[in-house]
């Protein structure tokens, strides 16, 4: 490998945000054909640098070097053209045009002064089928596609470009094994092209397979630069963490679930009989009791978030029927649900969550507030009390209520939702993918408040793509295979391999 | 100094002032104001008063914009408004006395409550595009009101029907009283009660608003009730000023001058947070450069490429990008603006 001069070099980088030192002196280096991984928890910088990188902020102090040239980006457009490119942990894209559309977008083949299509269509599939994504139709809609094929479009888009540096900022977290390997086989590829590559995960393993060397962050400060190959993963967690690493040791493995005392004479929550809605999921026969953790289990895209938007009523069934606590009950819409003490947190934090111009306050008590009717505002005094509370329960940072929420870290964000539902005090609580995208403290936190909640009686369905993430906090796991519910097992000490066997096995 | 430079009530309010001092340095009384009869006269009284029902449907507008929504239907309420009340009082059997007067008024309101429930219901219950589905009333509302007056400009000469638009009390027009209390009755109903905070979130992203339990429906629909109320309450301030109603002509082009006063005062057409107090100052900025080709004595066949500079001019102060070059010739942080919330 050429290692002589770095591609990139960012010297003593420092940036701010009103109250915050997002950035304290960083130094960076990136070298032609390496996977180089930017470690450390939500909050600890990565995204900060990046942007610094790719022109989104700029910098207050510090140097920036691309192929030897001093740079100083105030434009993404600066950075694209100095050859670097970015694919962001939320797809951004537009949904609303084709695939060969957001693949070429704005560069277009033109003849004449006009768009040539043949040639968008000939160019869309050529960059998709060096993606092994010969599949997909390139005059379909962005929008008709799983988040998973958009992010690996949001790849090609890189990809089409013969990026000097392409950054991958969390690109895996929602792929599924194989769509994994093959993003691993792409990235291995361009990188024996010498295409320098960033790349920014908090799967463990993934960093561990695919990077040649990695860069720790903590609290906005360089922590150090490792190969990978020397860092063993307790270390590089007790670096990212910057705690004793005998504490970590036992945090990752530990089931954090708190065995429920029996219950078998209580009423569940809700019961679910043959739900199911055309050309989404069917056959879904699911019981949640008060004071139980359910886990809902299976590949990506074989129906677990439609199994979660039903029994919120986010879409309305048409098959089958539902029971709570003994009621037939519909579940016409969130708001039918909310009423009958339903909480649901989507596993689309940016566009189903958040209400990203509003403050943090505004988004913690906005389901409380939407319950009691916009005539009832809930007095400032108790808007106060509650946030205060949550924010200390759940170590929100910045802890400041009055924060716009979009300006905070992910893990933040999701803690902030999470204490929207927590206000309301419900019964059930639907969990999507809680944990996607955030590191392994924060995921930990997470862990943890779940068992607690389900302790204190309230019955929670935990979603994740995570199987062992499912089998750590789970009293019971259901276990979901082509749209359809084929067994649900009891957590008995069983294993991840044990789940992976049922989800193989064929349905009875 | 920094955060008034953010603050995007600053350029607004620059841009009023800016235009006030104009009118100072050519007319020396300008600012004066003076005493007559126990009423305010003067020109920033004049300017106040003639605003009015421009400030008051911006005031509407800027709760629909909130919303992601748009009120194009304004200005025809406006007509229909005055027709129905003028009407009501020329073919009274006692057309110039208080009750009468009152009746008119209260049932013009009626019909414009009524006409912000049929916009609020094609656009929350029906899901029409709130453009098209104010462009229906827009269109149709005139037609409407020429059959309330038959096609004719309907004339009144009824006192206290004319005191809504021209009177005084408390030493200041009527109309300006009308308008601050529908201000205060907006500020307090949106921002003592959560109605602002769910108008903004369903502005922002509706689709978490709905997973949030928020029943947007009523919201949108109060929102587009409530512009029409603006809208009636300023067809009876403007009929009453001329005591007349012209279903043509009446409220002509006002919603254009609403969203733009909504526009100057800092509340994006995307929808989401927005400033009350913002498109008061629009509104006035709209009105002042009226009064301000007049003092100037700008002949008439510039009047609108003068007022189409200054708009442009507010309007280009507030972009980002002309911000950002504003912030590289004074160098101050990156970050985007946190916005201050004002009523």
């Amino acid at each position: 490998m050429n290692k002589i001069v770095p591609v990139v070099q960012m010297d003593d980088i420092e940036i701010g945000f009103p109250g915050v030192k997002a950035l304290d002196r960083v130094s960076f280096r990136l070298f032609q054909g390496e996977v180089h991984a930017l470690m450390g928890e939500n909050g600890a910088g990565k995204s900060t640098l990046i942007k610094a990188l790719t022109g989104v902020y700029s910098i207050d102090a510090g140097t920036i070097v691309v192929l030897g040239e001093s740079k100083r980006f105030s434009t993404p457009a600066e950075s694209q053209a100095a050859g670097i490119s970015t694919v962001y942990q939320e797809v951004n894209l537009c949904p609303n045009l084709s695939v060969e559309e957001n693949i070429l977008l704005g560069r277009e083949p033109r003849r004449r002064g006009s768009i040539d299509w043949r040639g968008v269509r000939a160019r869309g599939k050529e960059v998709l089928a060096q993606l092994h994504l010969e599949h997909v139709d390139p005059g379909s809609l962005l929008s008709e596609h799983s988040i998973a094929i958009q992010q690996l479009i949001a790849i090609a888009r890189s990809v089409e470009v013969n990026a000097k540096v392409l950054i991958l900022d969390e690109p895996t977290s929602s792929l599924d094994a194989g769509e994994v390997a093959q993003l691993f086989d792409v990235i291995r590829e361009l990188r024996d092209r010498g295409v320098a590559i960033l790349f920014v995960s908090h799967f463990l393993e993934q960093v561990y397979e695919i990077s040649d060397r990695m860069t720790v962050l903590r609290n906005g400060c360089l922590v150090g630069e490792f190969m990978t190959r020397d860092l063993s993963r307790i270390s590089l967690i007790s670096k990212m963490m910057g705690k004793e690493m005998d504490v970590l040791a036992e945090l990752d493995q530990a089931p954090v679930r708190i065995k429920s005392t029996s219950n078998a004479s209580v009423v569940p929550f809700i019961e679910t009989e043959g739900l199911g809605r055309k050309g989404s999921v069917s056959k879904v026969n699911l019981s949640i009791y008060p004071g139980e953790v359910v886990g809902l289990a299976g590949l990506l895209g074989a129906g677990r978030t439609e199994i979660a938007r039903l029994l919120f009523g986010a879409d309305k069934s048409d098959q089958g029927s539902i029971k709570i606590k003994g009621k037939p009950q519909k579940l016409r819409s969130p708001r039918s649900a909310i009423d009958a003490n339903i909480g649901f947190c989507s596993e689309d934090r940016k566009e189903e969550g958040l209400i990203g111009d509003l403050t943090v306050r505004d988004n913690l008590v906005l389901a409380m507030q939407a319950s009691k009717g916009w005539a009832r505002r809930i007095p400032r005094r108790v808007q106060d009390q509650l946030v205060d509370e949550f924010i200390t329960t759940l170590d929100i940072r910045p802890a400041n209520p009055d924060a716009l929420i979009r300006n905070l870290s992910g893990g933040n964000q999701q803690k902030v939702l999470l204490a929207r539902w927590l206000v309301t005090n419900p019964e059930l609580l639907i969990l999507d993918e809680p944990t996607r995208g955030i590191d392994i403290g924060a995921k930990t936190q997470i862990q943890k408040l779940v068992a607690k909640l389900a302790s204190k009686g309230m019955a929670v369905l935990f979603v994740s793509s995570e199987i062992d993430e499912v089998l750590r906090v789970s009293d019971r796991v259901a276990v979901i295979k082509d749209r359809e519910m084929v067994a649900e097992v009891i957590n008995d000490d069983i294993s991840e391999h044990d789940v992976m066997a049922v989800i193989a096995g064929g349905p009875e | 100094m920094k955060s008034l430079l953010k603050n995007r009530l600053t350029w607004p309010l620059v841009a009023l002032l800016a235009l006030l001092a104009l009118n100072q340095v050519f007319r020396a009384d300008f600012l004066a104001l003076r005493m007559q009869d126990g009423h305010l006269y003067g020109s920033l009284i004049d300017i106040l008063r003639n605003g009015a029902p421009t400030v008051l449907i911006a005031l509407g507008m800027t709760l629909v914009v909130a919303t992601r929504g748009i009120d194009l239907s304004v200005g025809a309420i406006v007509a229909i408004a005055g027709a129905i009340s003028c009407s009501y009082i020329a073919s009274s059997s006692d057309p110039s006395s208080l009750a009468t007067a009152g009746t008119a008024a209260a049932i013009a309101v009626v019909a414009g409550l009524a006409l912000g429930v049929w916009n609020g219901f094609l656009v929350s219950v029906i899901g029409v595009q709130p453009i098209i589905a104010t462009l229906v009333l827009m269109t149709a509302g005139r037609g409407v009101a020429q059959l309330v007056t038959g096609g004719q400009i309907v004339s009144v000469s009824n006192d206290h029907y004319k005191s809504i638009g021209a009177g005084y009390a408390f030493t200041l027009p009527i109309s300006i009283l009308i308008t601050a209390a529908v201000f205060v009755l907006a500020a307090v109903l949106t921002r003592r009660t959560a109605l602002g905070t769910l108008i903004e979130a369903v502005g922002i992203n509706p689709v978490a608003s709905r997973l949030a339990g928020i029943r947007a429906r009523n919201i949108i629909w109060i929102v587009y009730v409530f512009s029409a109320l603006c809208a009636a309450i300023a067809g009876l301030m403007i009929s009453s000023n001329v005591t007349a109603a012209d279903a043509n002509n009446a409220g002509l082009y006002i919603e254009m001058d609403a969203i733009l006063a909504v526009v100057i005062g800092g509340t994006s057409l995307a929808g989401g947070r927005y400033s009350l107090v913002g498109t008061v100052i629009g509104a006035f900025i709209i009105q002042t450069l009226t009064t301000t080709v007049y003092t100037l004595g700008i002949p008439p066949e510039v009047t609108l490429v003068f007022k189409a500079l200054v708009v442009l001019s507010v309007c280009l102060l507030q972009a980002p990008a002309a911000r950002n070059a504003l912030r590289r010739f004074r160098p101050a942080p990156k970050l985007p603006a946190k916005e201050k919330v004002a009523i």
